[in-house]
């Protein structure tokens, strides 16, 4: 703290007591006028950097990449314009990814959101032992995509999974989970969900608490229901955390891809998310496609229209949320 | 919704229920992990632990190099920790706290990277990788991490709520340099919230899954979640064997997360707040 001390002592004699000094120190002047300039964008300089280099120029080059016959190991084979893209448009695992890929987004997303809206509005209820609850719901979170993975291609097991075991109590026969495009989009979104609800809890809950009081309180002395208060209150305060949640449950769920490529164990290898491609995603064909059989540029067509759809779809998103949001 | 009456019986009820469903998987895969493989067989699935978890763990060390991959993970994440901590510190210093020109603009640009599927430019950045020479080397997982716009994010927010701006205006007019305001008057300040930034930092390293498994080599420079795909990519599917080696990988960030839950949910819904 030798600073504050310094500051301390030369704050106290003030310029009364002191004779003025003779400004001679002017190449260290200039240097602190350098140092005050240029410091600053020094100091950010790293976070550009890093992200230029291996963020935003593989991204672009990627667009670069998509019009060349490029292999992954022998590179550029040449330009060949769109080919690869006129190829994907007629490629049929390329829509089966696609389909697969909004099917999972859609199942994860929406319930996961409002599940994520209730659990907070129950959290946000003067609970006792606050700590322990919240901490409780971000704890799955917390836990790396390839162990829930492995438990959750457990537990949806055929013939002895815990999944089946439960159903089986109650009358229902076994489900063959890896086997059935919607059984398996389900149990992957439910994975999806079990991982991120909690945390969009916590993201409505920080935003709900903001909220002021009083506007519930005239709202009872009108006696408005709890569940009137919610959506005609609640909800539309706190638009902007909603609108921040879609737009990143978006931008990562049509990203989806350790959890459905490790929900096959037997064929993670392959990455063709079942044995028919049942739950295989754009990212899962992207990597297969460039990292598999070594087509960096079919690869790189892939993930540049996928880049597309996370614009288009989070703006779509991003405008939906913001109209329901406004309602009520 | 604070105004209305306290929570009942019922509230309490539902909560515990979800809570046991965010425990019950990884309660699961112990319970999995210590039991033998043929088990998992019987009718009715096992809710008590077994007596195999050593043996099973023993299995984990024999089928891949788990201690390498733990080493590595280890490496990485605290590199990657470390780092970010203090570039995150120093340009979040810069942001909340020194004037410059553009520096508002730039911020934003900082929050909106946060936003770019950055993981779609895998290709040319694996050719990159390949180009520098750095596959199946921990540098090609460490160095794209180094900073992240969530720790400028974040140390932005804690300099902006604890460092008083009259004290670094004195430090200036005092004669001090940018680097030694930051280093003796702004990062003292901020060092608890730099601290969870960094564990927080530590767990998304240790969890990262997709670039790791591209460009190290399973067999010889695996990550500990490269490690797993790899238990779980063998002949047939041994349950056993794949949720002792996840048990293991998550024990180290359950760890982190009993001693700082407090901070994380903290951070985390302050960051929703101004985010």
């Amino acid at each position: 703290m030798t600073v504050l001390r310094n500051h301390t002592e030369a704050a106290v004699p003030a310029a009364s007591v002191v004779p003025p000094e003779p400004p001679k120190r002017t190449w260290r002047d200039a240097l602190g006028r350098w140092d005050g300039k240029y410091t600053p964008y020094l100091i950010i300089a790293p976070f550009f950097l890093i992200f230029g280099v291996f963020g935003l120029y593989p991204l672009l080059f990627t667009a670069w990449v998509s019009l060349h016959d490029w292999e992954l190991i022998d590179g550029d084979q040449g330009f060949v314009g769109l080919a690869n893209y006129t190829q994907l448009l007629s490629d049929s695992h390329f829509w089966n990814a696609l389909f697969n890929t909004l099917s999972l987004f859609v199942l994860s997303t929406v319930p996961q959101l409002l599940a994520a809206l209730g659990l907070a509005a129950m959290l946000d209820r003067g609970l006792r032992a606050k700590a322990f609850w919240r901490a409780g719901v971000l704890l799955p979170n917390i836990i790396s995509v390839a162990a829930v993975a492995l438990v959750f291609a457990q537990l949806y097991g055929r013939d002895f999974g815990m999944v089946n075991y439960v159903l089986g109590l109650v009358g229902i026969d076994p489900v063959d989970w890896r086997a059935e495009t919607w059984a398996s989009h389900l149990a992957i979104s439910s994975m999806v969900m079990w991982r991120w609800t909690g945390y969009n809890a916590l993201l409505y809950l920080a935003a709900m608490q903001s909220v002021p009081k009083d506007m519930y309180e005239s709202a009872m002395l009108d006696g408005a229901s709890r569940w009137r208060m919610f959506w005609a209150i609640t909800v539309p305060s706190i638009r902007p955390t909603i609108l921040f949640t879609v737009v990143t449950s978006t931008i990562f769920g049509l990203q989806l891809f350790a959890e459905p490529q490790l929900f096959d164990p037997g064929g993670t290898a392959l990455g063709t998310g079942g044995a028919d491609r049942q739950f295989q995603t754009l990212v899962m064909y992207l990597y297969e496609k460039g990292f598999r059989l070594f087509d960096a540029g079919y690869s790189a067509a892939i993930a540049w229209m996928l880049f597309l759809l996370v614009l288009v779809v989070a703006l779509v998103n991003f405008r939906l949320a913001r109209r329901i949001a406004s309602k009520g | 919704m604070g105004v209305t009456k306290r929570p009942g019986f019922l509230l309490y009820g539902v909560l515990t229920a979800i809570l046991a469903a965010s425990v019950f998987p990884l309660y699961f895969s112990f319970v999995v992990a210590s039991k033998d493989n043929s088990v998992l067989g019987d009718a009715t699935p096992p809710l008590l632990p077994g007596g195999n978890l050593v043996a099973n763990i023993t299995r984990v060390f024999d089928t891949v190099d788990f201690w390498l991959a733990m080493q590595n993970s280890l490496i990485v994440s605290t590199t990657v920790a470390l780092s970010n901590v203090v570039l995150g510190s120093l340009a979040g210093f810069a942001f909340a706290r020194l004037r410059f020109r553009g520096r508002d603009a730039l911020f934003l640009i900082v929050v909106g990277t946060s936003m770019v599927p950055t993981q779609l430019g895998v290709i040319p950045l694996y050719m990159l990788m390949s180009d520098l020479d750095w596959y199946g080397t921990l540098q090609a997982v460490i160095v794209p991490a180094l900073i992240g716009s969530f720790a400028v994010f974040w140390m932005r927010q804690a300099c902006e709520e604890t460092v008083p701006h009259e004290l670094i205006e004195a430090a200036r007019v005092d004669g001090c340099s940018v680097l030694r305001t930051f280093w003796h008057v702004a990062f003292p300040a901020v060092r608890p919230q730099a601290a969870v930034m960094g564990m927080f930092t530590f767990m998304t390293a240790w969890n990262d899954f997709f670039w790791p498994l591209i460009v190290l080599d399973p067999n010889d420079s695996p990550t500990v979640q490269v490690a797993l795909s790899a238990l779980a990519s063998g002949y047939y599917t041994d349950y056993s064997l794949m949720l002792a080696g996840a048990s293991l990988a998550v024990l180290p960030v359950i760890g982190l997360f009993v001693l700082l839950s407090r901070q994380i949910v903290g951070g985390i819904m302050q960051g929703a707040l101004k985010g």
